[in-house]
């Protein structure tokens, strides 16, 4: 059976993370090192679930900027761009590592989520569909936004920095609808009170992905 | 052989205000060897990654034909292959996943013993369950042809062919290329006299005019 060329790209992108673990260690070294610190700055002190909702997105968002830029930048650094260009499209080498970084995050979003739960006693959530449903569909959007700027920024020496720089504009809408939906997970709402939230969310996914997929091409080859 | 023509026309590459190359124009077609050669820094290398598709000129055009139709760059990998010491392998896969990966990734199915027959013809079959990152350079070098020539392309692209390589090495590389220039097409660049007498024609980058 022949298998699509994107998922063999993705497949590739997940058997070298397997033997690597280039992002997977940097991504739960930061996790558990930002929520340790998280515990112990709040301490016995009672904080407004509005803030800890802002948190939680935030420790996403910058362990997102610690691990999903290694897919292009490890390719840049280790010399195997040139070798991946000759051996497909762009848009089969985009679609391959954006299907990768969207499992990444969602593991990722979804290890915080459950921690972040487990750790800060006032963080209770009484819709759990609201909340999930916002951890996937913002895992989402952050991955489509973050493929395309880590293809942007492989090349650049201050890519360390660059990356988070360029993300943040980008994605604060993304992040403020995520953490106004999370509240209202908390809140315990409806899930059709979301629906505006939700509709925000996919539609920023939606945009992201055509947009990357048009311009792939000149930011993958020189 | 699918029958096919690569046109280089009046290709230009400057990085900044530095012009390295201007009006490059050639033909290859089947049965052909072309060979590129020059200084240290003439272009050598970035013209091949240019004809490659891998990098945009700032002048000039580069088309593939292929059974009379033309093809973008940008789809024109199924039909070329390229050694270069540009081109790295990923190191953390052996020899033999390296070039399962590749024919996945290029869509072609590819039997054990097409793989297994290529390792052994470049000596490398006893390392192929070894990571890359154990190969030696010369190892590395085999690997990549082995990765070049597992889907026949039409049309292949050397830099620098023998680099790297041992006399046993460099023989099998001169039987490639032989077979290559009767089978398909072979595009070369290289400061090696006795590589260059594979060639039909020869462009020497270090002649060109500047304009």
């Amino acid at each position: 059976m022949v298998t699509p060329i994107p998922y063999q790209v993705f497949v590739k992108e997940v058997a070298s993370e397997f033997r690597t673990r280039y992002a997977l260690n940097a991504l739960l070294m930061f996790v558990v090192t930002t929520l340790t610190m998280v515990v112990f700055s709040l301490g016995d002190n009672t904080v407004p679930y509005e803030i800890l909702s802002g948190m939680l997105w935030i420790v996403i968002f910058f362990s997102a900027m610690s691990g999903l830029s290694r897919t292009f930048v490890t390719e840049e650094e280790r010399g195997t761009s040139l070798t991946l260009r000759l051996l497909t499209s762009a848009t089969n080498v985009y679609i391959g590592k954006f299907l990768y970084n969207v499992v990444l995050i969602l593991a990722m979003s979804v290890f915080i989520a459950f921690a972040y739960r487990l750790i800060i006693d006032d963080f209770v959530v009484r819709s759990s569909s609201i909340f999930w449903t916002t951890i996937v569909l913002g895992g989402i959007g952050l991955a489509a936004a973050s493929t395309i700027l880590a293809a942007i920024i492989a090349k650049a020496n201050t890519k360390g920095t660059l990356f988070p720089v360029l993300a943040f504009p980008v994605l604060l809408p993304l992040l403020l609808t995520c953490i106004r939906a999370t509240v209202l997970s908390v809140e315990g709402a409806f899930f059709s009170e979301a629906f505006k939230d939700f509709q925000i969310l996919v539609s920023f996914s939606v945009v992201m992905i055509a947009a990357s997929v048009m311009v792939f091409e000149y930011v993958w080859n020189d | 052989m699918t029958p096919f023509h690569l046109e280089v026309r009046n290709v230009r590459k400057s990085f900044g205000r530095k012009v390295l190359f201007d009006a490059v124009s050639f033909d290859v077609r089947l049965g052909e060897s072309f060979a590129v050669t020059g200084k240290n820094g003439s272009g050598k290398s970035t013209l091949m990654k240019i004809i490659c598709g891998v990098l945009t000129p700032n002048g000039g055009s580069v088309r593939y034909v292929v059974n009379d139709k033309e093809i973008p760059l940008s789809h024109v990998a199924p039909h070329i292959g390229l050694v270069s010491p540009y081109l790295n392998m990923y190191e953390e896969f052996t020899g033999e996943e390296n070039l399962r990966l590749f024919a996945k990734i290029r869509g072609i199915g590819v039997r054990q013993d097409d793989i297994h027959g290529l390792l052994q013809r470049f000596g490398i079959f006893e390392h192929r369950n070894k990571e890359a990152r154990f190969y030696s350079s010369g190892m590395k070098q085999r690997l990549k042809y082995c990765a070049a020539l597992l889907h026949r392309p039409a049309l292949l692209f050397l830099d620098e062919p023998t680099a790297n390589l041992d006399d046993i090495g460099i023989a099998v590389v001169r039987e490639v290329m032989r077979e290559q220039r009767q089978r398909a097409a072979l595009v070369f660049a290289t400061n090696e006299s006795e590589d260059l007498s594979f060639a039909d024609r020869v462009l020497d980058l270090s002649r060109l005019k500047i304009g």
